[in-house]
């Protein structure tokens, strides 16, 4: 059976000059939820706006489910359900006929009701859409994508600037849609949601992907699965510059080490065989420790590791 | 509208049954369990329709504005141009040895005329007698005073008696009211002074039914309001959805993109017909105004102008990305038609030379068929080049808008 997305060598450039894309090919599996992680202007959204069959490419080709978006739109299009970045959808209707409306456009819909039910907004049916908080118009705007009955799910930066909480339900409603057996492919600037949510991961920047796997795979590649930061005084006279980073990356346990203004980060194997190391060595120089902390790595550390900034840059 | 729909025809791979090509909406199991409900060919258009009228319904501002104001235009110019009224001349007579004897002349002539007409025996009556609709206001002031009053409006006329006996006018030739108050008054004057006119004559006033500014304005109002709700209704409202990426959210899935801009138009058709009603409704009762074509004359006419505008405001639409351009292109393109297009007066006025084009224009063409089927029974048959006008103006705006039409 055809891979539910997959797409090879995607280029795009806007009006001649802007390569949103450079060339990025991934391929999911059934079942899978694939989350697209990278900073803003990343290239997320064109990727998955190709895959949706909503941009066209300037080069590289796209298959859903085995068909290209050439072959048979409207029919792929009964096979997806779509989250936009952002969609307002008509304020004056209220829910319940805004999830009827687009139950109308597919020929096999899901009943309106249940997909409230499971979206946890039959309260809400009444309620124009206007009045809804952050939290429920995404949920309305996944409900839109789910009462289609999709095989697959695109979202787009689904829960971006929701609160904590309403985050945790779309994960929720994305993990129910999953065991159904349904695959979903997701963008996402956060962190902590691609690592709990995704089976698989593509990081992306300027346009390509840099690294792909499990989430636990690529915290694998930096080696160590915590981090050590720690500052020093300056008053001990030999400044700290970036070929002292060299001791510390020869303490032992230590797989990579990196700067951030004044705090040294140490991916660190094993921390009880490193720190009393490091405690010993700034002994030595007479130095004074100003902080000291340690944790577990995540895909920040990650993508700072591959591109040297942060995901999010505000 | 063919040109839009890029969707190749649906997979359809014997699936579908015999039934539910129409309106099988509402959860009909069709045996197998594998669905729900299936849904008809029409579904999305008839929810698309709902929800548009649904949309308009909760917008008061769409209410007013389609509804309301035209009504409120109507009545307000409708009863500020009531039937020609008793016009009042207001004259000055400046202060000098003749000036009382000049009123009384007036009076006299007045007086007279009055008699001969049968009517109140008031002087300088404030009423017109009926077939002289003339009423004359006249003060007696210093030079200085009345000539400044004169300059600011105040006074169509200025009367200045001289001392051997004549009479200077002071009048404004640009000024109708001023040229035909100094007709008036001479041959007030001059009958005074025992002028005889030369043949019995006699007038028939005109303000029947169908030919006062009411019965002229309110097709005009019509024909404005079907091209402000088209373009706002169509233009606008596309825009405000491409803004909010409603549209492309709605072409990310196999909704048909004909049957949405079918749903468009056929919202803007069922308001045709309530704007239609309504206004109409209003010239009628209030007005008494008579509608000689028929109703289904002028509701086809309605069609074709709301259908021909849709297509102009779809064009306007086409690319736009922000809904302040587009406020600003619709005004653009409204703006000609307003000034030439005879809304609240005739466009005979405008110089020859002008007069093709502004045939050419489409409220043009909608107002004047309007105003020939309502106010002259004309046919539908008899007026196939304004027809022929609005189809040109919609058919090809729709035709380029589907060409050049952005849905993302």
């Amino acid at each position: 059976m055809a891979s539910p997305v997959q797409c090879t060598n995607l280029r795009k450039t806007y009006d001649g000059k802007v390569e949103a894309v450079r060339g990025l090919s991934l391929q999911i599996e059934a079942g899978q939820c694939f989350g697209l992680l990278g900073p803003n202007g990343a290239g997320k959204t064109t990727t998955i706006e190709i895959l949706e069959g909503l941009l066209t490419p300037t080069s590289g080709e796209v298959r859903i489910l085995g068909h290209g978006w050439d072959d048979n739109p409207r029919q792929l299009r009964e096979w997806i359900g779509i989250s936009l970045q952002e969609t307002r959808l008509s304020e004056k209707l209220n829910v319940r006929e805004t999830i009827e409306l687009f139950a109308s456009f597919y020929s096999e819909p899901r009943p309106a009701a249940e997909v409230l039910e499971d979206l946890e907004l039959t309260e809400k049916a009444d309620a124009w859409v206007g009045k809804l908080s952050g939290g429920q118009k995404q949920r309305l705007a996944v409900a839109t994508a789910l009462v289609g009955n999709p095989r697959i799910l695109f979202l787009d930066e689904p829960t971006t600037g929701l609160d904590p909480q309403s985050r945790r339900q779309l994960w929720d409603i994305i993990r129910a849609f999953q065991q159904k057996g349904g695959t979903a492919l997701l963008t996402t600037h956060y962190m902590d949601e691609a690592e709990r949510l995704c089976d698989r991961l593509a990081i992306v920047d300027h346009g390509v992907i840099i690294a792909e796997g499990t989430p636990s795979d690529l915290i694998d590649r930096l080696g160590g699965h915590h981090v050590v930061e720690f500052k020093v005084s300056k008053n001990g006279g030999n400044d700290e510059s970036d070929n002292n980073l060299g001791r510390w990356r020869s303490l032992p346990s230590v797989e990579s080490v990196r700067r951030e203004d004044s705090t040294v980060c140490l991916s660190v194997r094993e921390p009880h065989l490193t720190i009393p190391a490091l405690l010993d060595a700034l002994t030595r120089d007479g130095r004074q420790l100003e902080h000291l902390s340690t944790r577990q790595a995540s895909l920040e550390d990650v993508f700072v590791q591959l591109t040297g900034r942060h995901l999010r840059e505000d | 509208m063919a040109t839009m729909e890029t969707n190749a025809p649906i997979l359809d791979d014997g699936k579908r049954r015999p039934q539910s090509a129409r309106g099988s909406r509402g959860g009909t199991p069709h045996g197998t369990l594998d669905y729900h409900r299936r849904n008809g060919r029409w579904s999305g258009y008839r929810h698309l329709l709902w929800a548009r009228i649904l949309e308009l319904k909760r917008e008061p501002e769409v209410v007013f504005w389609v509804f309301i104001f035209p009504l409120l235009l109507a009545a307000g110019l409708g009863i500020a141009f009531r039937n020609k009224p008793a016009d009042i001349t207001w004259v000055a007579v400046i202060n000098s040895a003749g000036a009382q004897k000049t009123l009384a002349m007036l009076q006299s002539s007045f007086d007279q005329r009055s008699s001969d007409q049968r009517s109140s025996n008031k002087t300088l009556p404030d009423k017109g007698p009926p077939n002289k609709s003339s009423t004359i206001r006249a003060t007696v002031l210093d030079r200085e005073v009345a000539l400044k009053a004169f300059h600011f409006g105040k006074f169509d006329l200025v009367i200045e008696s001289n001392a051997d006996g004549s009479y200077t006018y002071y009048y404004d030739p640009a000024r109708p009211e001023s040229v035909l108050s100094r007709a008036e008054i001479d041959a007030a004057l001059q009958s005074a002074a025992g002028r005889k006119d030369a043949v019995a004559t006699s007038s028939q006033s005109s303000s029947e039914p169908g030919s006062r500014y009411i019965d002229f304005l309110i097709p005009g109002l019509l024909g404005m309001n079907l091209m402000n709700s088209g373009m706002w209704g169509v233009g606008f409202a596309l825009v405000e959805m491409r803004q909010r990426k409603l549209l492309k959210r709605f072409v990310a899935t196999p909704m048909r993109r004909s049957d949405f801009l079918l749903a468009l138009t056929s919202s803007r058709l069922i308001l045709m017909v309530i704007e239609v009603g309504l206004l109409l409704g209003f010239g009628v009762l209030v007005f008494h105004m008579r509608v000689q074509g028929s109703i289904l004359s002028v509701v086809l006419l309605g069609a074709l102008g709301a259908v021909s505008f849709g297509g102009v405001g779809l064009l306007t639409a086409c690319r736009a990305q922000k809904i302040e351009s587009v406020s600003g292109l619709i005004n653009l393109v409204m703006m000609p038609m307003w000034i030439f297009s005879g809304v609240f007066f005739s466009y005979q006025r405008f110089p020859a030379m002008a007069q093709p084009f502004i045939k050419m224009l489409p409220l043009t063409a909608l107002n004047d068929a309007l105003r020939a089927t309502i106010i002259e029974g004309a046919s539908l048959g008899s007026q196939s080049g304004r027809l022929l006008v609005l189809a040109v103006w919609g058919g090809v705006s729709f035709v380029l808008a589907l060409r050049w039409f952005r849905w993302t």
